[in-house]
């Protein structure tokens, strides 16, 4: 008993073979296109059919895929850096090591499909389309930001995106909320509604779960299940940590979160089945977060470095899908190390300029509280020259 | 409920009702009678067949609600439009905040008040915060949340309490008590049109109590605007929802035993954002405010309007500013007569004012 709770919970993923990467090139598929076989390990299932066990993906799907990845690993580095250099303040939480999520499920769905996450958000902010500045302006409090520097970190928001959400597990039956008004459209479209290992223990996913199964809603309910909540290993948190199993009477799938093809197939299979009527489905992916919690957190507290350096060099989702492509012949190292550079440059830019906007106008505190028109007289500030009249 | 049938507030005939400047958009419509849950009830349905984004969504809705203010709608609009949740405020809370995000009407049901407080968080985190933390990237100005509130004689501490305080104390949110059935009618309409999500809640004695004629054609009123429902020259009392109709008859106790005394009676209707116009005036003409509210005392709202109005009348304040609220304790069952703000508490304190 001693020992299993003293086994870091990654070293007992990692024997369960999670991670064991990966799939080899075959013959090309289709032109231009390879095939990609995954491995025993890759996907596990609860009350549904077995996901794909190989997939296809052109030369263009596995470059921009590796884009992605690349541009949001440096984003989360420029953020770590800025914060460090004391341009950013407050609650910052990195999703390094976890890119591969951000990367596949946005490959998998359309712009009509929605997205709603917790607050390690900065990845899907920019995969549904916000600008690298408008994040870090954002952090950095600059008019810039997509919250206009009034929010930070935790409240990013992007078309179909619903946020960046600080309260943990608030975010679950919101996204249950986005696909029934998707379903009440007959849109076609659906909700990833997404939280972490640690939310999963909230009451307010299972009364999720629960309307949406009864309502057939069209939500993927997606468990990133990065081994731990803040600073608890997940199995000391959870009496199960078969994420994917805990919708009982809603079916799941485990995916290797680190594998970003499998992601991208898991989160198809999602979306199809959800827009099958078929109800919901849950999703566990099982991925890894390299820094601590949160800024705070030097996260090594809780896990030893040795385990960390271990998922980095045996796991990685950028060096995996870089393996693949090398090996499939699709691109060379040079043309990969090009695109390290552009999103190197990318992200620099976008830095520069989160740093040259302006803090936002004194004005704007009082901005967007109420429907523009329907505002009260007026709001206090600290003291009777501060406050606003409308 | 003691004097709401007697009440000179409740507008019993078309005339009556209609001679109300704040509905004259609708002067030429008839009237039918409906006490206050068939007041929620038309404006529910007003709601549906005018706003094809909007649902209803609660406890038990779809077969009427525990006080039939859902009945029929079901049959009426589709059970797709009208339907039932689990027992999970919470989770109505934050579905109806997703449905409102995307830009529908949601109207959501909190069985009791009282089983509002699993869904603070949602209301106060995400409702209220979502157009401000979000750069106005998006909203839910489509959610309001209808809740019935206040004492009605048997409902100790899980049935009787009136949190409109704990959410004035949030900004983004507007939070609106009527007091009779066109006012709920025109006020509900509102909160559901308006563009900022509203906490409504209901006086549920006044269900089935208060019967007025009511409007059946579509109209609304003014959200953060008080109404006189009395003019006094003396002493200004505010309440609002069942309370007022307590205050009315302390005020009929109180003019009589001191005659020639005449007090203003005013219904706050929106506790947030509350009309600070209306009752500064009032006060600058009495000199005199009593306010009074059910809630516990301290931290209540009434301790907002006090301190607002010593700011704004300081100088014209004849007496200290009485406060008649519910003591600082639960609501409690067997003492509910002592506890609440009674017409007898409300007439001292309105001597103690008047004979400062």
């Amino acid at each position: 008993m001693l020992a299993a709770l003293k086994a870091p919970a990654a070293a007992a993923a990692a024997a369960r073979g999670f991670f064991s990467s990966a799939a080899k090139a075959t013959a090309a598929a289709a032109p231009g296109a390879s095939s990609f076989a995954f491995s025993d390990s890759t996907f596990a299932t609860h009350n549904c059919e077995d996901l794909p066990s190989s997939t296809t993906a052109t030369r263009d799907e596995l470059l921009g895929l590796y884009e992605t990845m690349v541009l949001i690993r440096r984003l989360e580095n420029a953020c770590d850096q800025a914060y460090k250099g004391k341009l950013i303040r407050g609650f910052c939480h990195l999703s390094t090591g976890q890119e591969a999520i951000a990367a596949g499920m946005e490959a998998a769905i359309t712009k009509n499909d929605s997205i709603i996450t917790a607050y390690r958000c900065h990845g899907f902010t920019m995969t549904r389309g916000g600008s690298p500045t408008e994040i870090i302006a954002e952090l950095m409090g600059r008019r810039a930001g997509s919250s206009k520097g009034k929010g930070g970190s935790m409240h990013l928001f992007a078309p179909e995106f619903y946020g960046g959400n600080g309260i943990v597990g608030a975010q679950v039956p919101v996204g249950a909320g986005i696909a029934l008004a998707h379903k009440y459209r007959d849109r076609n479209a659906m909700c990833f509604s997404m939280y972490g290992d640690g939310a999963a223990n909230q009451g307010q996913v299972f009364e999720a779960y629960n309307m949406s199964k009864l309502w057939k809603l069209p939500v993927a309910f997606v468990c990133e299940n990065n081994m731990y909540g803040m600073g608890t290993a997940a199995s000391r948190a959870a009496a199960s940590t078969k994420y994917f199993t805990r919708g009982d009477y809603i079916s799941g799938a485990r995916v290797d979160g680190m594998d970003v093809l499998a992601v991208r197939e898991a989160c198809r299979y999602a979306r199809e089945w959800t827009l099958a009527d078929k109800g919901p489905i849950v999703l566990e992916m099982v991925t890894y977060r390299y820094g601590g919690h949160s800024m705070s957190d030097p996260g090594t507290t809780y896990r030893t470095r040795e385990e960390v350096q271990h998922m980095r060099s045996t796991s990685d989702c950028i060096n995996g899908l870089m393996d693949r492509i090398i090996q499939s012949g699709l691109a060379t190292e040079e043309e990969l190390k090009a695109i390290d550079k552009k999103a190197r440059a990318t992200i620099d830019k976008a830095v520069a300029e989160a740093k040259a906007s302006p803090e936002p106008d004194m004005s704007e505190l009082f901005t967007e509280v109420y429907a523009k028109g329907t505002e009260p007289t007026y709001l206090r500030g600290r003291i009777p020259s501060e406050n606003h009249y409308f | 409920m003691q004097g709401v049938n007697e009440s000179r507030f409740i507008k019993n005939t078309r005339e009556q009702a209609l001679a109300n400047p704040e509905l004259a958009a609708v002067k030429n419509s008839e009237t039918k009678k409906l006490n206050l849950y068939q007041a929620v009830n038309e404006a529910l349905a007003t709601a549906l067949a005018t706003d094809e984004k909007a649902v209803i969504f609660g406890e038990d809705v779809s077969f009427g609600g525990v006080f039939r203010c859902t009945m029929g709608l079901a049959e009426k609009f589709g059970k797709h439009r009208v339907f039932n949740t689990p027992l999970t405020e919470q989770g109505i809370a934050g579905f109806g905040i997703g449905v409102a995000a995307v830009g529908h009407t949601a109207i959501a049901e909190i069985q009791f008040a009282d089983y509002v407080f699993p869904a603070f968080d949602q209301l106060v985190n995400e409702a209220a915060k979502y157009r401000y933390r979000s750069g106005n990237e998006f909203n839910v100005g489509g959610l309001t949340v209808r809740m019935p509130c206040m004492a009605v004689g048997h409902g100790a501490h899980y049935h009787s309490q009136s949190p409109e305080a704990y959410f004035a104390h949030t900004p983004g949110l507007k939070v609106v008590i009527p007091r009779s059935p066109i006012q709920t009618k025109g006020l509900l309409l509102a909160a559901i049109r308006d563009k900022n999500p509203v906490v409504f809640m209901e006086p549920k004695i006044l269900y089935r109590a208060a019967v007025e004629q009511v409007p059946v054609d579509d109209y609304t009123l003014p959200l953060g605007k008080a109404e006189v429902i009395k003019e006094g020259k003396d002493l200004t009392v505010v309440g609002w929802g069942s309370q007022l109709y307590v205050l009315e008859r302390a005020i009929a106790m109180a003019e009589k035993r001191m005659p020639g005394v005449s007090i203003e009676l005013i219904d706050l209707r929106s506790i947030l954002p509350w009309d600070i116009e209306t009752v500064t005036k009032s006060v600058n003409k009495t000199g005199r405010l009593l306010i009074a509210h059910e809630a516990p005392q301290t931290g209540g709202f009434a301790s907002e309007i006090a301190t607002t109005v010593q700011e704004h009348c300081f100088l014209r304040l004849e007496a200290p500013i009485q406060r008649v609220c519910g003591w600082d304790t639960p609501f409690p069952l067997v003492f509910e007569k002592f506890y609440v703000p009674s017409a007898i508490r409300c007439f001292d304190a309105m001597e103690r004012a008047l004979k400062f």
